[in-house]
């Protein structure tokens, strides 16, 4: 039986069409659909439900030791505030999950990880802890509200004073007030846009919801589901687990080797990374010239040979053209390669590209 | 949820129309367009093939899926809407006047539904 976020009478009153998503009732679509929902991200703002999400803390005098040991981006020199995205592996350097990790002061740190890997994160820290430290999943007390595009900031600053508006990407100011609510203000975003997430009380979550919309009306923000965020992130080529990654993947084949750090004396994985050497396989964009939308597990080919799988694929509102995300041989993932996709029963012509697809500011090419 | 009188439906949400001079057009109904969204791509058959009933013989594809549509009838490609190549949207726009393709020298037909029954049909799958 799938939980209900906060925010689910919400999405019944703007219609959203509900669907199962990693243990939770959320919304695919609502009324205007994935093509104007993903427009609304890309030229005004976009909300979103993103309360599925989970929230680890992370607290006590070894709490940065063992962060810096259980996952793999270095967090050492991180100032009160910032956020730092990071892989985190098993021993044979597979991936468990990627998160994002806060430090909200000394010795306490707040995690965001994927809802379908809840338990399995969490079980893996408290597994794999050590000394004075303590992780608690905090998951169900919180709601998660994501305003994404160009329109966010102006949006939310109708709301809150200019000394809860995060000042640079990637850091978060804790104990905010939006509209009078309690919450953390985060400019992080998983659409490629500018934009911020915000954590809140669930029982919080509605009003912030409300609060949200009723100042964003005159700019056209409108609720988003999740339809709409997995085409923004593709289009941003930002990696979603499960799909370009996961427990046989290291962080390094799906090209996300700049939030590992080799140099840290040890980690989960490095062993079995380092041992690897360079990786075998690596994520590519790829862009259709041929008639067709690739999707996701499909065969590549390169003349003929079989050279990898597409791990996501869809036709991108914004761009204007099917694209999709592979994991292919190293040897094969040359910048302007033609290469094939297997769509059912015939070959679709695509160009390897080079990420992202989509950049902030970027121009509609067609 | 628009349906029309003037055709015939299938189960599986292609409708059909037969013409005077024994020609028929198919297209997809107003509750499978919508239950795509926005449609962004489109594959059609070749003028001559032979659809035989039931099986798949065009591609419709929104931003989250693809659906095969099925032939109601069997019989011979007389034309192809090569408009939806290029504008897959307007089957969302105008899902009765966007025709797919249109049949000659129809042999069997499948089991096709008045828009009362095929009304029936939608409220089952809704709820």
């Amino acid at each position: 039986m799938e939980r209900k976020t906060p925010l689910y009478d919400k999405h019944k009153q703007h219609h959203g069409n509900m669907v199962p998503f990693a243990g939770y009732l959320l919304p695919e679509q609502y009324e205007q659909g994935v093509i104007e929902e993903h427009m609304a991200v890309r030229t005004k703002a976009g909300l979103f439900d993103v309360s599925h999400m989970g929230e680890v803390t992370c607290q006590g005098k070894d709490a940065l030791k063992n962060l810096n040991q259980i996952m793999t981006n270095d967090f050492t020199d991180m100032v009160v505030g910032q956020a730092r995205y990071t892989p985190m592996c098993h021993e044979n350097g597979g991936m468990v999950d990627d998160l994002i990790v806060y430090k909200r002061s000394e010795d306490d740190y707040y995690i965001v990880v994927n809802a379908a890997n809840k338990d399995k994160d969490f079980n893996w820290m408290v597994a794999h802890q050590f000394g004075a430290v303590e992780f608690k999943d905090i998951s169900q007390s919180v709601a998660q509200l994501a305003i994404q595009g160009p329109l966010a900031p102006a949006i939310l600053a109708k709301l809150t004073d200019a000394q809860y508006i995060p000042q640079k990407y990637y850091h978060a100011v804790f104990d905010c007030l939006v509209s009078g609510i309690p919450c953390i203000v985060s400019w992080t975003g998983y659409t490629g846009e500018n934009g911020y997430e915000i954590f809140t009380a669930a029982e919080d979550g509605p009003k912030m919801w409300d609060a949200l919309l009723e100042a964003g009306q005159p700019e056209g923000l409108i609720p988003c589901g999740l339809a709409a965020r997995d085409t923004l992130r593709l289009e941003a080529a930002m990696p979603l687990y499960g799909h370009e990654m996961d427990d046989t993947v290291d962080p390094l084949e799906a090209s996300l080797s700049f939030a590992v750090k080799m140099t840290k004396e040890d980690f989960i994985g490095k062993k079995a990374i380092m041992e690897k050497g360079d990786p075998a396989i690596k994520r590519v964009g790829l862009k259709v010239v041929g008639r067709g939308i690739v999707r996701e597990q499909q065969r590549v080919l390169l003349d003929g040979v079989e050279v990898g799988h597409t791990t996501s694929g869809t036709h991108c509102p914004y761009l204007g053209y099917p694209i999709a995300m592979a994991l292919l041989d190293s040897s094969c993932t040359q910048i302007g390669t033609k290469v094939e996709v297997e769509v059912r029963n015939k070959k679709v012509v695509a160009e390897i590209v080079a990420l992202p697809f989509y950049k902030k500011g970027q121009a509609l090419t067609v | 949820m628009n349906i029309l009188n003037d055709r015939l439906y299938a189960k599986s949400h292609e409708w059909i129309k037969f013409e005077d001079d024994g020609t028929a057009a198919i297209g997809i109904s107003d509750f499978a367009q919508h239950a795509m969204g926005g449609i962004v791509f489109v594959e059609l058959p070749e003028i001559g093939d032979l659809l035989e009933i039931g099986k798949g013989f065009a591609e419709v594809e929104s931003v989250k899926s693809v659906a095969d549509i099925y032939a109601p009838v069997g019989g011979v490609v007389r034309e192809i809407n090569e408009e939806l190549l290029d504008s897959p949207e307007l089957i969302n726009k105008d899902p009765y006047g966007m025709w797919l393709v249109k049949l000659e020298a129809i042999t069997e037909k499948g089991e096709l539904l008045e828009a009362a029954i095929y009304e029936q049909v939608i409220e089952t799958e809704e709820h």
